[in-house]
């Protein structure tokens, strides 16, 4: 999931105390790796993380086509003009699997957009970064697709059904996206001097935001237990970046570009490389809405909402109108 | 507020519609046209259902015990329950 479990409420288990028989029959069922559906009984606060988690997810996908889409008009060639613009309409139907999967738990779509826009609900962090070159296109199909990849395929068998069943979508076509940008990167770090360049200074920038898109270390992610025991994350935030960093390093090496970390270093005693300190100051002040181009992509969210009203009322007046002309 | 439609799709000839998801559409023919650019991207369908959330009646899961459990004793349903010799052919 490109989502981060942010801005986690602690829920009291009041309703577990009244109703203990069913919670533990849950729990039981979660346990077995068995999928709870949509009109099963579930605890409050499971029905409560599956949405902020879902729709956080889904901001995601959304949010994620305004960075991509800064390129589309300035594409180099036709060929990358149609990959790129069918990997943004693939995330916004990510966007819109996920939101169709939070409607099954009793929000609607109007709440998660009003919160997306108010500012309440969040999205992941790397989306608040610039696309300044065409270069970001190869490093964000290759690094942010790559990382989401690797967050996303445990969760195809995360225990709550639509959720998984959306994730199952999702991965089959996230793929895609992360072989084009490898191509992309790849095509510019074997051209001139001035594309190597443009693909070594876009893997620069991009590296540091896609390691903290495993979210918080470890120590520092306090309601992973119950994520965990609910199986609605299923790997540990290190455990996926360590792998993230280990199957992404030898990619670098054959792209012939350099990782901007002094520090990254095999060790084989581990079986895995040993890599520098991540700025989490940095994070946490791009969670609060302090990245670089945050306020940005919300006006443009805001603005797309409110300038295509018109379209959804039109479709409504005429949808009432055909149904009165029929009943006539 | 827009309705939300579920999605239904046949992937080839001869296969039943299956259920992949749903769409928010004024009416039927934007749900159709909503469902074909999220749901059948790359092929995944030759045939497309659209039904309005609303008219669907789903089973309660709290009986599901009830509805689907008095199938549990009826072994004699299967055709493994009886016995034949092993020389008896084609049966
Ligand atoms: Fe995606
Ligand atoms: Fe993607």
């Amino acid at each position: 999931m490109y989502t981060v479990e942010l801005s986690k409420e602690n829920f009291g288990d009041g309703e577990a105390v009244l109703d203990a028989g069913r919670a533990a029959a849950f729990e039981a069922r979660v346990a077995a790796d068995e999928f709870i559906e949509p009109k099963d009984w579930m605890p409050e606060a499971y029905r409560k993380t599956l949405i902020r988690q879902i729709s956080q997810h889904a901001h995601s996908e959304i949010v994620g086509m305004l960075p991509e889409g800064n390129w589309l008009t300035r594409a180099p060639s036709l060929r990358r003009k149609a990959i790129l613009l069918a990997k943004i309409q693939d995330e916004c139907g990510h966007g819109l699997y996920l939101y169709a999967a939070a409607e099954t738990l009793g929000v609607s779509r109007e709440e998660m957009t009003e919160a997306l826009h108010a500012g309440r609900a969040k999205y992941s962090t790397i989306f608040n970064y610039p696309t300044l070159s065409w270069a970001d296109m190869g490093a964000i199909g290759w690094l942010v697709d790559g990382a989401a990849i690797l967050n996303q395929v445990p969760l195809q068998r995360t225990s709550y059904g639509p959720y998984a069943r959306a994730m199952v979508r999702i991965c089959k076509e996230e793929s895609f996206h992360q072989r084009q940008g490898f191509e992309n990167m790849m095509q510019l770090a074997h051209g001139t001097k001035a594309q190597r360049k443009m693909a070594q200074d876009a893997l620069n920038r991009w590296w540091w935001p896609s390691l903290m898109m495993f979210g918080p270390p470890d120590d520092n992610s306090p309601n992973s237990a119950q994520s965990m025991r609910w199986r609605i994350k299923r790997d540990s935030n290190d455990e996926l970046r360590q792998k993230f960093i280990d199957v992404t390093v030898p990619q670098a090496e054959i792209l012939g570009l350099t990782i901007p970390d002094p520090e990254l270093k095999w060790n084989a005693e581990r079986g895995s490389y040993d890599y520098g300190k991540i700025d989490w100051e940095e994070f946490y002040a791009v969670v609060r809405g302090e990245g670089p181009v945050a306020k940005d992509r919300l006006k443009a969210r805001v603005a797309a909402w409110e300038g295509q009203a018109w379209v959804r009322e039109a479709a409504l007046a005429h949808a009432a109108k055909q149904t009165m002309k029929a009943a006539a | 507020m827009m309705p939300i439609w579920e999605v239904f799709v046949r992937s080839k000839g001869g296969l039943s519609h299956r259920h992949v998801g749903s769409v928010h559409a004024a009416d039927a023919r934007m749900a159709l046209e909503g469902a074909r650019d999220v749901y059948t991207r790359r092929m995944e369908g030759v045939s497309l259902w659209v039904v309005p959330s609303a008219a669907i009646t789903a089973s309660d899961p709290g009986e599901a015990a009830a509805l689907f459990e008095p199938a549990a004793d009826k072994v004699y349903r299967h055709p493994t329950f009886y016995k034949v010799p092993d020389d008896v052919k084609h049966i």
